[in-house]
């Protein structure tokens, strides 16, 4: 029976993206869901997001039942789980912007803003840039993403992160531990090597 | 290294056919903006630009569907300007699959609207998009309505009050030079780049991959907008990275 892959849809920008890049992938068990009930069964979570950290917190925390359900189904069941963009920085403890809120805690770090080292160095962090796998990882090959973001990922452990970026510093560009991966760059954005590596998400075995 | 510098191809839209597009590669239909942007999405194309340049209110929902039908083919960012007036208006855009949103008139009638739009959905979807006309050595005046209408505005003061408000990105056009394959207004696009900390693109004027390539040294541009010297066949996207990066500039590889 084909995997089924929730999607799930608390309202982010970036949700009709995501989904048409998985169905580019040849994915076919991919289901748009704000139910609780699908993630709890589903195989295989992606979680979007664009925007503000705690808008995004607050729509995902307003459908009842949907971060136990992800609790469940990702941290006791071990299904693997993508988050992009907003999505990744969720995994954080917590995120400053506009105030302060709280994360989902599954990845030890802080939701900061991008301070700019000099004048040139414009924020957001906006285009492609590398990523470069800081060890080998299943999921991350090194090559060129897109990036549209002005916050970034401060990790509490340097073995959470996958692969980093450089936009006048060096940033996180994917962080996890285990069957969780989160991604700073838009993979449903990045043409070719985005793509691919949905294709390596939907066939992980972490 | 570094965030690249961005080629966008700008495809001018109206009543949801293309205006000026592409004429070099064999399309079905060479009308229809999701065709267009394929092609530029296989040639390697950094971002696409839709620009809506008929948008009349009542129309909106052609605009939407070209948007929608593009997402759902192209893996590359797409940003849509022309007629965006409130933030429901970029919220349509946005769920159909643009990943930015220009803001032109609104922006300069009722300025808040920058702050609707960063507030809801992010600084990193909110474009500003500013058409200025020099009207005096070192000093440019905003145009509305695709250039005709004199606004009595100051364009670097304009750029930074939107660069305050929210606005992500800047997306500079000279009506100076759009159209006439001179090369951008680099003093234009100097005098914003060097006031704002949010990335600004060049756009008007583009005749030749020199021009890109000056709108970056000389203009500070993060991007350059272009859309004849593409559509014309006359370089492709791959040409424009190579001279970015002939230049030592950093630029994507076309694989």
């Amino acid at each position: 029976m084909a995997e089924t892959i929730a999607l799930i849809d608390f309202g982010a920008g970036n949700l009709h993206s995501v989904h048409n890049a998985l169905m580019a992938t040849g994915a076919s068990g991919v289901v748009v869901t704000a139910d609780p009930d699908v993630v709890a069964a589903a195989d295989r979570i992606v979680l979007p997001g664009v925007g503000a950290f705690g808008a995004c917190r607050d729509a995902l925390a307003s459908i009842d039942g949907m971060i136990a359900a992800m609790e469940q189904q990702v941290r006791q069941e071990g299904a693997p789980f993508l988050g992009i963009c907003v999505g990744m920085q969720l995994l954080a403890d917590k995120g400053i912007e506009f105030g302060e809120h709280q994360g989902l805690g599954w990845i030890g770090g802080t939701v900061h803003a991008i301070e700019a080292p000099s004048a040139d160095i414009k924020i957001p962090h906006m285009g492609w840039n590398d990523v470069t796998p800081t060890a080998g990882h299943d999921l991350l090959e090194a090559g060129e993403a897109y990036y549209l973001h002005g916050y970034h990922f401060d990790a509490t452990n340097a073995d959470d992160i996958f692969a980093t970026t450089y936009h006048g510093r060096t940033l996180v560009s994917a962080i996890g531990r285990d069957n969780i991966v989160g991604v700073q760059f838009h993979p449903e954005k990045s043409q070719a090597y985005g793509l691919a590596f949905l294709k390596r998400f939907l066939e992980w075995k972490p | 290294m570094t965030v690249r510098i961005r080629v966008i191809p700008c495809l001018d839209v109206a009543d949801g056919r293309v205006v000026k597009g592409v004429n070099f590669v064999d399309l079905k239909d060479a009308g229809d903006p999701v065709e267009q942007a394929r092609a530029y999405d296989a040639a390697g194309a950094d971002e696409l630009c839709f620009l809506d340049i008929g948008a009349s209110h009542e129309n909106r929902d052609t605009i939407i569907d070209v948007v929608r039908r593009t997402a759902e083919v192209c893996f590359m960012p797409v940003t849509v300007g022309g007629g965006v007036r409130t933030a429901d208006d970029a919220r349509a855009l946005l769920m159909a699959g643009a990943d930015k949103v220009a803001v032109n008139s609104a922006a300069v009638s009722r300025p808040e609207v920058v702050s609707d739009i960063a507030g809801r959905f992010g600084s990193q979807c909110m474009v500003a998009s500013i058409d200025a006309r020099q009207v005096d050595e070192g000093c440019w005046e905003i145009f509305t309505h695709g250039g005709r209408t004199p606004t009595g505005i100051d364009a670097l003061e304009h750029a930074v009050r939107m660069a305050e408000l929210g606005a992500g990105e800047l997306l500079v056009t000279s009506m100076d030079r759009d159209g006439t394959r001179d090369g951008y207004d680099l003093s234009l696009t100097r005098v914003i780049a060097d006031a704002v900390s949010i990335p600004v693109v060049a756009s008007g004027g583009v005749g030749n991959l020199d021009h890109m390539v000056e709108g970056v040294i000389k203009g500070g541009a993060n991007a350059v907008l272009a859309a004849s010297i593409f559509h014309f066949g006359q370089h492709s996207i791959s040409e424009a990275h190579d001279a970015l990066r002939a230049a030592g500039l950093p630029a994507r590889h076309n694989s």
